[in-house]
């Protein structure tokens, strides 16, 4: 496998495209869910996806993507408001309400699929896809979809960054500016839901919250601007997207979604352990050497967790 | 502008947090070129009033007016320094770009900062000495530091009036002369200055006009009419005698 | 034994184990860890194929529950480099460790029964044909085996370690103190937790342990404050589940599993609404009834304040309440109906004033504020 058969091959084009276009649009807006200290909440709603796209092929009875895609996403917006509604009004803290959320919703959609699979109707085959992804059976309709939805997200990203940034730092701030916090937040969720509505075909539910997570993370080891850490994710989540369909497509019986989230596992990895500034084993070769030598006054002092 | 309009008239203002009243029937009206301290125990409710000034937090009953008009139209008039504890310093951004973010609220949406905004945060920057530290990534800066650019970026917001929550907290030295050299400089140009503060020691050298408060409002006016004794232990419960050494 | 009431008993071991357990899960703020446990057994159940050279209970049991504590383990690195925040730890460890596990799975038992969809969602469907048997004696499905003594060792865990578990979720520094590690009581619950997962996820899958664990503890939270009370309502809501989880599935010829988790949801839901002390219908009364309580305070506090100042006269109109409190008409009356009928304040015409108990209530409610 060459980077040339990338593109002669017409199959592996379409899955390397679309690879790359979820990891670019996941890894950007993945940022600002890791940035807000909601890296779960795009596992909890990639879950909560499930029931849409078995409701909408019940609705409607077709299989077309765009139709199940918009089913995944409107139940992923409700789950949202559900976990908001929890968090907002009882005791329950923020981790249980995605986790209830996560496996109620999952459990319905389980019921539906199933409930679908059984009803002896021979159009219902593939539903079950968006479970685990099945990058492989991506064709160019579907990345011209994926890029287009993609497109529109980022689009609204780039009009509001400094809408989002400010919510991101500091939501108090951008209230008393007249920039409405919960408003934004939960345009910003929408978003969210795009990018994972865009993965659901190619990594499946459960490895979707990888896909925002990884790349922001290791994004964040490398820089201190948060428009290179937006770039740099997107680029990162761009490779894994790339690396994990060569990976897979090589070789029999490999599926393409865990290939890309172990090619992202390798690349946090090393940016947590060799980012210039951030890196751990810098970090840790400072320290030693700071303990040789005698302790000097420093005039900037770091402070974290205050 | 209403020239003549206070640069906040607080009336009957009551609020409550889930459920529960935090402030009760606060009445304050602020005249214009004062720094005031918002001074009174733990629990009493200052930062809760400046919150609800601005409309971050829901309002049981009463009005809020900023130069005559609710905030949500005098909002460019006033400008916000949040509790340095409120945020997150290890987000991706250097100090300019926290100053930067003061111009926000003028610039409206989608709008992006210019060439011009730049140099203007920058010159909010150096009138806190900080200039020197425009690039660096902001959790690499001290705590003093920090506060720092928090305060330019209020500066950066151009307003008449100015509400900061506890500015002096866990600041070094040079810091703190910094805010009080910033505050006069800011009381000279005839802008007015709101601050939660909690230290009776350093209030009445800080300030010339006070509102002590306890739930609700205990007194209000000018420092050297309002901080007596009596005052100040009606607001401290009597318990605090020993600390209160400014007082007249 | 028919294979329906096997399917059925099964199903309430199962919810009872993970029930009991998810208290301390909901309580500790892990249910989020649990759910990332609960995948990333997954390549520690192909180590234990792989070293049994087969479908080995013991090597699939202990791999996983390892698997289980390198996932604890590995979050806590993370989030101790103070590089990553804690949610996002979770996020990058156990969707690695699936991957891993897939990974494994497809290349090397791609013609094993060990397929990661059957990981997910489980098929307690098939509990009735996998006996155990002593020689001729059939002891029954071998899952109800499995899941009794997990039950059972949950139930001993929790009652044996009762005092420290609670102590370590409610103050964990003082437990720390008192001499209980809390480090240790956090990673036993996760060992627990992991063989948990495990034992039930060939009978209803990963994800939906995660359900039967967080969800029943949820609901019994929103039911009662005390920690006894919770986990018996906990097992009683998942044992409820289980029965009319089996029903509905029947009914619409659908996965076990899957409905068995719509009906903690629907539990679930149903405690959100209509619980009498955190539930939203509850709880929008009883603002709606705060609001004019604490309307009538407000009034108060107002007269109060104003009581003997220049500008009482003005201060106390009805009119002026209307236009400074910013009342609207009908509930500035409703207001002074309830401030009049409990004799609070007195009508003069137009002007308010406050009678005696008015002025202590006031008073009281200045000082009840101030604690």
């Amino acid at each position: 496998m060459s980077i040339l058969d990338l593109f002669r091959d017409y199959t592996l084009r379409n899955v390397a495209l679309g690879a790359m276009v979820l990891g670019i649009v996941s890894g950007i807006l993945g940022c600002f869910a890791v940035l807000r200290r909601q890296g779960l909440l795009g596992d909890a709603l990639s879950h909560a996806a499930l029931p849409g796209i078995a409701i909408a092929y019940l609705l409607t009875g077709s299989k077309a993507p765009i139709v199940l895609l918009l089913g995944a996403g409107i139940a992923g917006w409700v789950g949202t408001l559900v976990i908001n509604r929890i968090v907002r009004d009882t005791r329950i803290s923020e981790d249980s309400a995605l986790g209830i959320v996560l496996s109620v919703f999952f459990g319905v959609g389980i019921l539906l699929l199933t409930y679908i699979a059984k009803r002896n109707d021979a159009n219902q085959a593939g539903l079950d896809r968006f479970l685990f992804g099945q990058a492989a059976t991506l064709v160019a309709t579907d990345v011209l979809t994926m890029s287009i939805l993609g497109g529109l997200a980022l689009g609204c990203l780039v009009l509001l960054y400094k809408e989002f940034k400010l919510l991101a730092f500091d939501p108090a701030f951008a209230a008393s500016l007249g920039f409405p916090p919960n408003r934004l937040g939960i345009l910003l969720t929408s978003l969210i839901v795009v990018a994972i509505v865009i993965g659901l075909q190619t990594v499946g539910v459960v490895l979707m919250a990888a896909m925002l997570v990884g790349p922001a993370v290791a994004a964040r080891q490398w820089t201190h601007r948060l428009s290179v850490m937006l770039v740099l994710s997107g680029v990162f989540g761009a490779s894994a997207g790339i690396a994990g369909t060569m990976l897979s497509l090589g070789q029999q019986h490999v599926p393409t979604g865990p290939m890309i989230i172990l090619s992202l596992t390798a690349i946090v990895t090393i940016s947590l352990l060799f980012a210039p500034a951030r890196g751990l084993v810098w970090a840790k070769i400072r320290q030693n050497h700071s303990l040789n030598n005698e302790p000097r006054n420093r005039e900037i002092q770091p402070a974290k967790g205050e | 502008m209403n020239a003549s309009a206070k640069p906040l008239a607080i009336h009957d203002l009551t609020v409550a947090y889930q459920d529960k009243p935090v402030l009760w029937d606060i009445d304050l009206s602020v005249p214009t070129g004062v720094l005031a301290a918002i001074v009174g125990p733990n629990g009493a409710g200052k930062s809760t009033l400046i919150k609800a000034t601005l409309g971050l937090m829901p309002v049981a009953a009463g009005t809020v007016e900023m130069f005559g008009q609710p905030y949500a139209k005098a909002r460019r008039m006033v400008g916000y320094v949040p509790q340095r504890s409120s945020v997150d310093w290890d987000f991706p951004t250097n100090a300019l770009d926290v100053v930067l973010m003061g111009t926000y609220g003028q610039l409206g949406w989608i709008k992006r900062p210019s060439k011009a905004d730049r140099e203007w945060a920058l010159h909010c920057l150096e009138q806190l000495a900080m200039a020197d530290f425009a690039q660096r990534q902001i959790s690499q800066l001290s705590g003093g530091q920090q506060q720092r650019v928090f305060l330019a970026r209020a500066l950066a917001q151009r307003a008449q009036l100015y509400l900061m929550d506890e500015p002096f907290v866990g600041v070094d030295a040079v810091t703190e002369r910094a805010i009080i050299s910033l505050l006069q400089q800011l009381r000279s140009d005839g802008k007015t200055v709101i601050c939660v503060h909690h230290d009776l020691d350093s209030a009445p050298e800080y300030f010339d006009w006070v509102a002590l408060l306890n739930v609700r409002m205990i007194a209000a006016g000018p420092m050297k009419t309002i901080w007596t004794p009596e005052n100040i232990s009606q607001t401290y419960g009597g318990r605090t005698q020993s600390l209160i050494r400014g007082a007249a | 034994m028919s294979s329906t009431f096997a399917i059925i008993l099964t199903g309430i071991l199962v919810a009872a184990a993970c029930a009991s357990l998810g208290c301390f899960l909901i309580l500790r703020r892990m249910a989020m860890l649990a759910d990332a446990i609960s995948h990333a057994i997954l390549p520690g159940l192909v180590a234990g194929y792989f070293i049994a050279q087969g479908p080995s209970l013991l090597a699939g049991f202990f791999g996983a529950a390892l698997a289980g504590l390198i996932t604890v383990g590995l979050v806590e690195l993370l989030k101790n480099t103070q590089r990553v925040g804690g949610e996002s730890a979770i996020g990058i460890v156990f969707p690695a460790m699936f991957a891993l596990g897939t990974f494994l799975v497809s290349k090397y038992y791609a013609d094993v029964h060990l397929d990661a969809d059957a990981v997910l969602y489980g098929n307690i469907e098939f509990v009735g044909f996998d006996h155990w048997y002593l020689g001729e004696t059939d002891l029954g499905p071998q899952s109800l085996w499995i899941m009794g003594c997990l039950c059972l060792i949950n139930l001993i865990f929790i009652s044996v370690f009762y005092k420290e578990l609670k102590l370590a979720t409610f103050d964990a520094g003082l437990a720390a103190t008192l001499g209980f590690s809390p480090i240790l009581i956090h990673y036993g619950l996760m060992a627990v937790v992991s063989i948990t997962t495990v034992g039930a996820f060939t009978a209803v899958g990963a994800i939906l342990v995660v359900a039967l664990m967080i969800v029943p503890a949820a609901t019994a939270y929103l039911l009662t404050d005390r920690l006894p009370w919770m986990i018996g309502l906990a097992i009683a809501a998942g044992a409820i589940a289980a029965v009319a989880g089996f029903g509905l599935a029947f009914m619409l010829n659908g996965s076990v599993a899957g409905a068995i988790a719509t009906v903690t949801g629907v539990e679930f839901g149903l405690a959100l609404l209509f619980s009498s002390k955190q539930g939203l219908v509850a709880r929008a009364q009883r603002l709606a009834r705060q609001r004019i309580q604490f309307a009538a305070d407000t009034l108060l506090v107002h007269l109060l304040q104003h009581e003997g100042s220049p500008d009482a006269a003005h201060e106390s109109t009805i009119d002026h309440l209307q236009s400074e409190l910013q009342w609207n008409n009908k509930f500035a009356q409703r207001v002074l109906d309830l401030a009049q009928r409990r004799s609070l304040v007195r009508c003069q015409g137009q002007q308010l004033e406050l009678t005696t108990s008015g002025r202590e209530r006031s008073q009281q409610v200045l000082q009840l504020g101030r604690g």
